[in-house]
């Protein structure tokens, strides 16, 4: 398969991704979203992996995978805490940063 | 004796510290005596380096290394020779006498300390005129005349009036001493050293071969600083001005000592000025035409100083006249005679202000003869010499300097002529209308007449002794084979006449001098003997208006340079400079209210910037670095 439409669709997702970040409210949403574009990184390495016989950018794409994993974690953790004050995950409530 | 020369200098600018520095606590009369002291010091130098002249010393006394730099070397050097020794007697010995003059006449003056520290200064900036040995030292000696000018024009600095004036005499003193500067740095450039005997030993070995138009340009520019300070058409307008000083001053300065200042430089380069027959040309028509123009408006005017002030300008277009034609000796005979009598009118006219109380206005006088008899008979002596009748000493001089003109320029010789007849005239008129006739004044002054003390008349009286004797150091050809200052100053300065007088014209031009002189200040006495003083009209109009000559400065000059600083203050300073500087406050004032917007707390806003700065540093890095 011509690599273009490799990169094409992992563009897209990677659009996409970016696309929820910045626009939805929710903040679990946005975690789906940066997880999206991850992926996205992801599909691209492999297929230059493929591309150019080289198989580091699958060892690469293993370490992503786990610090993926392990920002989750953290976010998701963060997110509870945050629950627990004011009872929404909504973003636009949470900007005790001002303060 | 000459190896003290620096003495010279040095009393009167001791007598400015003290004075100067303790103004504050000095009691008057000390100030007075400490001022006239240091003046009577100096003469006494003078005295004993003069005696050392006249047999023949003339050395140069270097006090330290000024300037020295690379090829340029200028020292603070004293040139001791008979052109200096003379003007440091009349420096120092008329200045003593104005000195003694001043305590009583200043006596009732607040600043009174503060006007001898002043007096000191300009006695030792014109000593450093007259005694430097090159035209650096010159112009040092140059300036500070200028400056004290100005404190002293303007010593009553509380009257707005006597401060402008001030201002316009610095200014144009200026002007001229722009010219000054140039020339002295042609000089520099041309010939390499501003040493007077170095420079004219290049000039007559012409080892340096310059073409005729730079030493005309040299000798132009140095000029210009002397019309400036010698007060010639068209920087002449400050002197009449000046007289909103006190009397005294105007005596010392403007009459017997700064002014001269610029025939003193011409006379000094004379060898320089041998070599720009043009510029000579151009000296001696500016001469004649400061001469006349000065006479016409001294015919018309009724303030006792204004009259004198532009009698002073006219003789000094006489001066220069004699300079033009290439006569420096006589030049600086006329200076001698000049100063003598001057300073008698100027210190007369002094003691009459004073026992009028503060009146200055001629058509308020008369009579005054009966109430100061010494006074009366000085001014009269004064008068006699100024108009130029035989046996008195402005009539030596003055005849001298006319048979210049007309061996070289018999045109120059007419209008010199005119000038003359009508320096008598205005000389007797002046006479007239203050001594003699009715009184015109009011009761109240009639009352506050008298002689003035002998602080005043003393030196009156010694003055007029002057003017009488002064002139026989300068006896005609045909009435001695030996002209006492001509072989005085031979050398270092002889006229460079090209032609000489036969005897009999020169006994034609004797006699019509004379009869000139008579016969117009006889006139000037009958026409003011019974004077009326209706409005003037017409030509007596603009004479009494000074021929409108300020108020064409004003108009063409001064509202124009007036209006463009205006255009820079509003454009370049308000706009401009302001501009960039307030500009850049309220640059950064906008910019931080527009960047504060960027911290709003949001957390999606926060994630939008990461985006972009990601974005952008990729772009940056993909595009721009190679």
């Amino acid at each position: 398969m011509p690599i273009q439409y490799y990169i094409f669709l992992s563009i897209t997702l990677f659009c996409i991704g970016i696309m929820g970040t910045l626009m939805r409210r929710n903040a679990i949403i946005i975690f789906m979203c940066i997880e999206m574009m991850l992926n996205a990184v992801n599909l691209l390495l492999v297929a230059f992996s493929k591309l150019f016989e080289d198989a580091s950018s699958q060892i690469f794409v293993f370490f992503i995978m786990v610090v993926a994993a392990a920002e989750v974690a953290v976010g998701l953790a963060i997110i509870v805490m945050m629950y627990r004050k004011v009872h929404s995950v909504d973003i636009n409530i949470l900007n005790r940063l001002k303060h | 004796m000459t190896n003290l020369v620096y003495l010279v200098p040095l009393f009167p600018l001791i007598g400015f510290l003290i004075n100067g520095l303790g103004w504050r606590v000095l009691p008057r009369t000390i100030g007075g005596v400490i001022g006239s002291t240091s003046i009577l010091a100096s003469f006494a130098v003078s005295l004993a380096i003069f005696f050392e002249t006249i047999q023949g010393v003339n050395t140069t006394v270097v006090l330290f290394d000024f300037i020295q730099s690379g090829n340029l070397y200028i020292p603070l050097a004293f040139r001791v020779d008979s052109l200096s020794a003379l003007f440091l007697l009349i420096i120092t010995g008329i200045g003593f006498l104005i000195h003694v003059y001043s305590t009583s006449y200043m006596h009732d003056d607040e600043g009174m300390v503060r006007y001898f520290a002043y007096l000191n200064l300009f006695v030792f900036s014109m000593l450093l005129l007259v005694l430097g040995d090159n035209y650096l030292v010159m112009f040092i000696g140059w300036e500070g005349v200028g400056l004290c000018s100005y404190l002293l024009i303007g010593f009553w600095f509380k009257n707005k009036a006597y401060t402008q004036a001030a201002k316009k005499a610095f200014v144009m003193n200026r002007i001229g001493d722009l010219g000054f500067l140039t020339g002295m740095l042609l000089i520099l450039y041309h010939f390499g050293t501003l040493t007077y005997t170095d420079f004219f030993a290049q000039i007559e070995s012409g080892t340096h071969p310059v073409s005729n138009s730079i030493y005309n340009w040299i000798a132009l520019c140095l000029f210009i600083g002397a019309m400036g300070k010698s007060a010639q058409i068209p920087l002449y307008t400050w002197l009449p001005d000046a007289m909103a000083g006190p009397t005294p001053v105007s005596a010392l300065i403007h009459a017997a000592t700064m002014v001269t200042a610029g025939i003193y430089m011409i006379a000094r380069s004379s060898i320089l000025y041998n070599m720009a027959p043009d510029t000579l040309q151009f000296i001696g028509w500016i001469g004649c035409a400061t001469a006349l123009l000065a006479a016409t408006i001294a015919l018309k005017q009724y303030d006792i100083k204004k009259v004198l002030a532009y009698s002073t300008v006219s003789q000094l277009g006489f001066m220069f006249m004699a300079l033009g034609m290439g006569a420096y000796t006589t030049a600086v005979f006329h200076v001698m005679t000049h100063a003598f009598f001057k300073a008698l009118l100027f210190l007369g006219s002094g003691s009459v202000i004073h026992a009028m109380g503060g009146e200055q206005d001629i058509r308020k006088m008369g009579g005054l003869g009966k109430h100061m008899p010494i006074t009366r008979t000085t001014f009269l002596i004064g008068c006699i010499a100024i108009a130029g009748i035989p046996g008195f000493s402005g009539f030596f001089s003055k005849d001298e300097i006319l048979a210049a003109t007309f061996v070289q320029n018999p045109a120059i010789y007419v209008l010199g002529l005119i000038a003359a007849m009508m320096t008598a005239f205005y000389m007797f008129r002046l006479y007239t209308l203050t001594f003699t006739g009715a009184f015109r004044g009011t009761e109240e002054q009639r009352k506050h007449l008298h002689e003035s003390p002998a602080a005043i008349t003393i030196p009156l009286i010694v003055l007029a002794v002057l003017s009488i004797v002064g002139g026989y150091v300068g006896l005609p050809p045909v009435l001695s084979e030996h002209h006492v200052l001509t072989s005085y100053l031979e050398q270092v300065v002889t006229n460079n006449l090209h032609h000489h007088l036969a005897h009999n014209t020169e006994w034609i031009l004797l006699g019509v001098s004379s009869l000139v002189a008579i016969v117009f200040s006889i006139a000037g006495y009958r026409a003011n003997k019974n004077p009326d003083f209706r409005p003037n009209t017409g030509l007596a109009k603009v004479l009494e208006n000074k021929w409108y000559v300020d108020e064409l400065y004003d108009k063409v000059i001064v509202q124009p340079v007036l209006g463009g600083s205006k255009l820079m203050e509003t454009y370049v300073e308000k706009r401009g400079i302001d501009g960039i500087v307030n500009g850049v406050g309220k640059l950064v004032r906008r910019g931080s209210e527009k960047i504060r917007f960027l911290q709003n707390g949001q957390v999606g806003f926060y994630l939008f910037a990461m985006v972009i700065g990601i974005i952008l540093l990729f772009s940056i890095s993909f595009f721009w670095i190679k």
